[in-house]
């Protein structure tokens, strides 16, 4: 199937696809992503769905989606894709392009437990989060 | 280092995750290959960076592998899952990419060069080869408890840094049996605890705890067993938003427990928000 983009989403896909260092067009949606995902109840689209959004360049599509920042880069997705797609570092490409616009997503003042987190968990969530 | 392990604590092994090292110096003192703690060394950023331009965020922790280097020594091992991954990822990109190995070197700038020269080990791999020792270190096997083994993520994928099979995983099976216990085979092992959602999304932890925890319940287990830090925190704290008691202990506080250690004297299972007294007093590992 030929896709029409134009510009301006051909350079979200490529920077998609810089960024992660896969190729997007390896999916063959087969659905394994999401089948396995511990956090598809939570996600406004499925994994594979957002794989077809980046296909199609559909950038404001799908940043106003919340799938990417449900996902904590469990891997799961990644060892169990037949095509070899590392789809963790998809989600993380998506998550950088809005955060390198200086954008974050979580905020030390809402964190209401401060105190009784662990450092890790801290540290993980502001670098997965912040721009 | 002859009989010694060079080792790489992380930030939250000396604050939250207190118990694990206490309990896990204590158990590798007794068998002979006592932690030795480096001289030098860094937070490792707790999640790998996942960008191909993104060389910025490897710095941390092969800087931490640049102190064991500039120590002469050519091992390092991590307790926690979550810097085992990070250290392990940053050495595989930093050893076969030299450009990576390059820039990495450029931005230590001050610091000496990483040749690349050291390796990675989580503790469950050094005592995966001490099977014998452990066996028989044991004076007080753990026959009265049911104990459903938990791996969480970032000891198995992704599949270049898994310490056993992705899917099939046996290590803690394994040890568990040397120490006596009754291993709960559990399903969600490998299922991801929710990770750093823990600071902004605790709605979404306590949904993962209650499937995990509560299947590792339905299928008898009187607690679980992990090594990762967030894990523990997570299916421990997070219990309180379900009906649920269960102790998550560190395997080594198990294996303390196993190898005769006075549980509030030589290792303290101090921070544990479900706590484990009621259950070893009522299974007689504790007066």
């Amino acid at each position: 199937m030929e896709v029409k983009r134009s510009e301006k989403d051909r350079e979200f896909v490529d920077k998609v696809e810089e960024l992660s260092g896969e190729s997007v067009n390896a999916c063959i949606r087969c659905g394994t992503c999401s089948a396995g995902c511990p956090f598809v109840k939570e996600m406004d689209v499925l994994p594979e769905r957002i794989f077809k959004r980046v296909v199609l360049g559909d950038k404001e599509g799908i940043l106003e989606k919340n799938t990417m920042w449900i996902c904590a880069a469990c891997y799961t997705c990644s060892v169990r894709c037949p095509r070899d797609i590392d789809i963790a570092s998809i989600m993380e490409a998506v998550r950088q392009i809005v955060l390198r616009d200086n954008v974050d997503k979580v905020e030390v003042e809402e964190v209401e437990n401060l105190q009784d987190l662990p450092q890790l968990a801290v540290v993980g969530c502001f670098r997965k989060e912040t721009g | 280092m002859e009989d010694g392990l060079l080792y790489y604590p992380g930030c939250t092994l000396k604050t939250k995750a207190s118990d694990y090292e206490e309990s896990a110096k204590a158990v590798m003192e007794k068998l002979g290959r006592p932690l030795v703690e480096m001289d030098d060394w860094y937070c490792c950023g707790a999640v790998q960076s996942l960008s191909t331009d993104d060389i910025m965020h490897q710095i941390a922790p092969i800087r931490t592998l640049c102190c064991a280097q500039e120590q002469g020594e050519t091992e390092v091992v991590t307790l926690c899952d979550m810097c085992f991954n990070v250290l392990r990822r940053a050495n595989t990109r930093a050893k076969e990419n030299e450009d990576d190995l390059e820039t990495m070197n450029e931005f230590l700038d001050e610091d000496p060069d990483y040749e690349g020269n050291v390796e990675t080990y989580h503790l469950f791999e050094i005592l995966r080869d001490m099977k014998d020792e452990i066996e028989k270190a044991v004076k007080r096997p753990l026959d009265d408890l049911k104990i459903a083994p938990y791996y969480g993520c970032m000891l198995l994928r992704p599949s270049e840094v898994a310490i056993d099979d992705t899917e099939d995983p046996q290590i803690m099976e394994d040890m568990l049996e040397l120490l006596g216990a009754e291993v709960i085979e559990n399903p969600k092992r490998t299922e991801c605890c929710g990770s750093y959602h823990t600071v902004n999304r605790s709605d979404i932890v306590e949904k993962r705890v209650e499937d995990i925890v509560g299947r590792a319940v339905e299928d008898g287990a009187d607690a679980i067993a992990l090594s990762c830090p967030l894990c523990q925190f997570n299916l421990d704290y997070h219990q309180r938003a379900t009906e649920f008691e269960v102790p998550v202990f560190y395997l080594t506080e198990l294996m303390a427990l196993a190898f005769g250690l006075d549980i509030g004297k030589e290792i303290g299972m101090k921070k544990h928000r479900v706590e484990p007294n009621a259950l070893l007093k009522e299974k007689g590992y504790m007066e």
